[in-house]
């Protein structure tokens, strides 16, 4: 029995272990991010002896960064794509999936295996083609552009409908023989279920518009279009040993990111669990 | 005695395009009915019609965008990369011509092997660790809530911000990860890795990519291990099982869906790789060498810098081709899997 006691001790002593190295790799690249942010660029390699807050921390550098940059066009840019592609993602996705998930109707099926198809081809396959075609339309250089690509993926729709599939036809049939119309099914009843799936996929969309790189890179070519991604992009190329701004301009763009990762977090395992991403 | 056979020919075709005309209106008019049948019962629209027709309205906002934008640009892929065309010119069509180039592009032949090197690296890795830190936060350990929002962090976060600090404490003289290895380990300094250039940049892009993106793996088997009845753990357990076994006959198989949703993901990801190569070893240009370049880089070149559209689109083909072998091989080793 002692034993046993014993080797319960040890496993969960190397458990822990295990993790605080596991959250020390995946943290302190960030904490060096912040600790370089309000540095000299001669002090951001210093290591003998290095400390993580400077005796003169240089938050100037934060101030800077707006002025090198147009940071705070890029900022707005990114702040208007990703709060619209969001918004429409969630509502289009959700309003598809109700209809996949709850009504019977003609070329369901077919309709709906266009979508599956459609989420395991990498949009990298058919970029080029989409850019003609949005070239062709005009929308070649506007925030637009980047609004179509993105507010409308198959993958909204198929989570959203995994998610739904778990709610139980009975009360929608409950609210059919009440007389509310389908429309007031799906915004009384399901929308309220579905924050989990919801908030899963307002993480997943928002960090995906924030962060993307390649879609703005091909189709926003004026600087005053240009996301906060590009943006920094653009800055490290041509300033590659101005560290400290290159941090200072990092932490910036990692900060929205974050805070909506942190009011949405706790609904997210539940959301991945109900919506079926798990396969 | 022309004319009265003319003339009979010609009263004869006026019948007949008369009868044609009729039957044509006759014709018209069935359809018409037909279809008012089909779709109206009473002057009213039927009942079938009527939930065709919401059940469209639910559909519509998102199938008009995702149409557009998304099915009629992948169908025009695949016809692109039999053509040769510059986005302006008239288009060729070339047949096979650009897939018989490739197979002599060393260009190309290198970007495959990088990428395909890329994806052996990275999924097992990244499904070895996913996994593993799945199964420890599913148990009760202090602050559980916190290592799990840590250990997302990398993914949320842009890959243009991280890469500089990769950059940075990766840096192959001035880097903190560089300084060690020479202070604490005494590597000399000729031997110091430079870990963005040469043979080490697939390296450096497999472990970066393992410490980004294994926080979502994570989350997905955390979902996963949360849907296993506790039950099954409890049987184990009374028939004596070891932690190993527990995982080989329990958590494993019940994983299997799972896993088989991780392993597909991740190669698609792996195989859509672009950004980590440009930001990791690209140079201020983002211009990729033989080293460090992959698939999605050379169509992104062939298109917007050579503007040569169909061999770039039959470049994105083999992508497609690799990404859908890795799916169909999957997908049928699950059907075996669960038919045994």
């Amino acid at each position: 029995m002692k034993s046993l006691h014993k080797r319960q001790v040890i496993s969960k002593v190397i458990i822990y272990i295990l993790l605080i190295i596991v959250a020390l790799v995946m943290i302190v690249p960030f904490l060096w991010m912040l600790s370089a942010s309000i540095k000299g660029d001669a002090e951001v390699f210093k290591m003998n002896p290095f400390q993580w807050i400077p005796d003169k921390p240089k938050i100037s550098n934060y101030a800077e960064i707006w002025t090198r940059i147009p940071m705070a066009k890029f900022v707005q840019n990114t702040v208007i794509l990703t709060i619209v592609v969001t918004f429409l993602q969630l509502l289009t996705s959700s309003f598809a999936a109700y209809a996949f998930a709850k009504l019977n109707f003609k070329h369901k099926n077919t309709l709906f295996l266009a979508y599956i198809t459609t989420i395991a081809m990498p949009w990298q396959v058919y970029m080029v083609p989409q850019f003609i075609f949005m070239r062709k339309i005009g929308l070649n250089d506007k925030l637009l552009a980047m609004v179509c690509l993105q507010a409308f993926s198959a993958f909204g729709v198929f989570m959203m409908k995994q998610f739904y599939g778990n709610i139980p036809d009975e009360l929608c049939e409950a609210a059919r023989i009440d007389g509310l119309s389908e429309y007031r099914i799906y915004s009384d009843i399901m929308l309220p279920l579905s924050k989990p799936a919801l908030s899963t996929l307002t993480i997943f969309t928002f960090v995906a518009t924030w962060n993307d790189y390649l879609g703005p890179l091909i189709y926003l070519r004026t600087e005053s279009k240009k996301t906060i991604q590009l943006g920094l992009k653009m800055f490290i190329g041509q300033y590659s040993s101005d560290y400290g701004l290159i941090m200072a301009g990092s932490v910036l763009s990692l900060i929205p990111i974050v805070i909506i990762y942190l009011i949405l977090q706790k609904q997210f395992v539940e959301g991945v669990a109900s919506s079926g991403l798990k396969g | 005695m022309k004319y009265p056979a003319l003339i009979y020919k010609g009263i004869a075709d006026m019948v007949k395009i008369a009868e044609n005309v009729e039957a044509h209106e006759e014709r018209r008019r069935g359809f018409l009915s037909k279809l008012k049948d089909r779709y109206f019962i009473e002057g009213k629209l039927r009942k079938e019609t009527r939930r065709n027709l919401i059940a469209y309205s639910f559909i519509l906002p998102n199938f008009l965008g995702f149409a557009i934008f998304t099915l009629v640009p992948m169908v025009f892929a695949f016809a692109l990369a039999f053509m040769k065309w510059d986005g302006s010119n008239p288009i060729q069509w070339v047949a096979f011509d650009n897939f018989a180039k490739l197979a002599s592009d060393k260009f190309f032949l290198t970007a495959l092997k990088n990428t395909i090197i890329y994806c052996i690296g990275t999924v097992p890795l990244t499904l070895i660790f996913s996994l593993g830190l799945a199964i420890i936060l599913n148990q009760k350990v202090i602050g559980r809530g916190i290592f799990r929002t840590l250990s997302i962090f990398p993914y949320i976060a842009s890959l243009v911000a991280v890469t500089a600090v990769w950059k940075m404490l990766f840096h192959p003289t001035k880097g903190p990860i560089n300084n060690v290895l020479y202070n604490v380990f005494h590597v000399p300094q000729a031997d110091l890795p430079k870990w963005f250039t040469g043979s080490l940049v697939l390296l450096s892009m497999i472990l970066f990519s393992v410490w980004k993106y294994m926080g979502y793996y994570m989350i997905i088997y955390l979902a996963g291990l949360q849907g296993i009845s506790k039950e099954l753990y409890e049987a184990a357990s009374l028939d004596g099982a070891t932690t190993w076994q527990k995982f080989k006959y329990v958590t494993w198989p019940q994983l299997s869906n799972t896993t088989f949703f991780v392993v597909v993901m991740l190669t698609i990801n792996c195989f859509k790789v672009y950004d980590i190569a440009v930001m990791l070893a690209g140079g201020g240009n983002g211009e990729l060498t033989l080293n460090s370049t992959v698939l999605v880089y050379y169509i992104y070149q062939q298109a917007f810098v050579n503007w040569d559209l169909g061999y770039s689109s039959a470049v994105s083909m083999v992508l497609f081709v690799l990404v859908l072998i890795v799916t169909i091989i999957q997908f049928y080793g699950q059907k075996k899997k669960e038919a045994c």
